[in-house]
C-alpha cells in the first residue's frame, strides 16, 4: 500500500481528485499526466484500494477513498511517535554521559 | 559552564522510501562515540529502549559479529500483561559509525528484517540513520501497523505531551 503513495505522481494524482469524484479526461486536464499514464496510475491506486470507482453508463467516476490514506498515514506516525519517544530518552542518556566525562 | 543544547525532542523523521524499508533520521549534540555506547550497552538501552511502562525481563547484546542480541520487556494492555520479545544476531561492527544486525520480532518469527544504523559526526552534531528492511512489502507493512495494535498509543500520546510541557516550561 505505501508504494502506491510513493510514487510523486501517483500522490499528485491523489492532490487532483481531492475530494471531487471525477473522470480520467478531468485527471488528464488538471496534472497534465498523458491518459494512459493516470489510467495505470489510477489501476495502481484502485488495487491497494486507495481509490474507488463507480460506474455511470459509459462513465467511470474515481473518487479517493479517505480512510485508506488516513490508515497509512496513521500507520507512520504511530511508528514516528514511538521512535520519538525512544529517541527523546537516548538524547538524555548521551547528556548525561556527556556530562559525565566532563566532570571525571 | 553552561552548554546550550538544541531542543530535539520530537524531532525524529520516518520515512518509506521503497517497498520495504522503514528509515528513521534524528540528530544529537552528541559525539558518535557516546551513541554507540548508548545503543549497545545493555544498563544503558533499558533506560530508552522499549516503551513508557516497560518492565524489562532480558536486554542481552553480544556485541560482536554473529553474536546475538535479545530484548524482552513486559507491557500493561488494556487486555492485561504481555511480553513482548525482539532478537537478532550482529553482522557488521564498526564502532562508532555502524551497526549492522538482523532483528526478528518473536511474535511473527518468519519476517525477519536486517536493521541498519549509522552514526554520522560532523561539527559535534551525531546524525543517527536507521534502516529497518524487510525481505517484502507485506513485512514492512506489518512492522509498521504493528504500532497501531499495540495498544501502547495512549500512554505514547501522554509522553509526548509531557515532553511538549517540558520542552516549553
Amino acid at each position: 500500500m505505501f508504494t502506491a503513495v510513493a510514487e510523486a505522481s501517483r500522490r499528485d494524482l491523489l492532490d487532483a481528485i481531492g475530494t471531487d469524484e471525477v473522470t480520467v479526461g478531468e485527471l488528464v486536464d488538471r496534472t497534465g499526466l498523458t491518459q494512459p499514464q493516470v489510467s495505470k496510475h489510477l489501476a495502481v491506486l484502485r488495487e491497494v484500494g486507495l481509490v474507488t470507482v463507480r460506474v455511470d453508463g459509459r462513465r467511470r467516476w474515481y473518487r479517493v477513498n479517505g480512510a485508506a490514506l488516513r490508515t497509512i498515514h496513521d500507520w507512520v506516525r504511530a511508528f514516528e511517535r514511538t521512535w520519538n519517544a525512544r529517541l527523546d530518552r537516548l538524547d538524555d542518556v548521551v547528556a548525561e554521559l556527556q556530562h559525565q566525562e566532563r566532570h571525571t | 559552564m553552561t552548554i546550550n543544547r538544541t531542543n530535539r525532542k520530537g524531532s525524529a523523521v520516518v520515512t518509506v522510501p521503497n517497498d520495504t524499508d522503514i528509515v528513521v533520521t534524528r540528530r544529537f549534540d552528541a559525539p558518535a562515540a557516546l551513541l554507540f555506547k548508548a545503543y549497545t550497552t545493555p544498563e544503558l538501552v533499558k533506560r530508552w529502549w522499549g516503551f513508557e511502562g516497560s518492565q524489562w525481563v532480558v536486554c542481552e547484546i553480544d556485541l560482536r559479529v554473529g553474536g546475538q542480541w535479545r530484548f524482552v520487556t513486559r507491557e500493561q494492555t488494556p487486555d492485561g500483561e504481555i511480553e513482548v520479545g525482539f532478537h537478532g544476531e550482529y553482522r557488521e561492527i564498526e564502532a562508532p559509525h555502524r551497526l549492522v544486525s538482523t532483528e526478528v520480532f518473536e511474535g511473527v518469527p518468519d519476517a525477519e528484517a536486517l536493521d541498519i544504523v549509522t552514526f554520522d559526526e560532523a561539527g559535534g552534531v551525531t546524525t543517527m540513520t536507521m534502516t529497518v528492511r524487510h525481505s517484502c512489502r507485506e513485512h514492512r507493512d506489518a512492522h509498521l501497523a504493528a504500532g497501531m495494535e499495540s495498544g501502547l498509543q495512549v500512554s505514547l500520546d501522554r509522553l509526548e505531551d509531557a515532553a511538549i510541557g517540558l520542552a516549553a516550561a
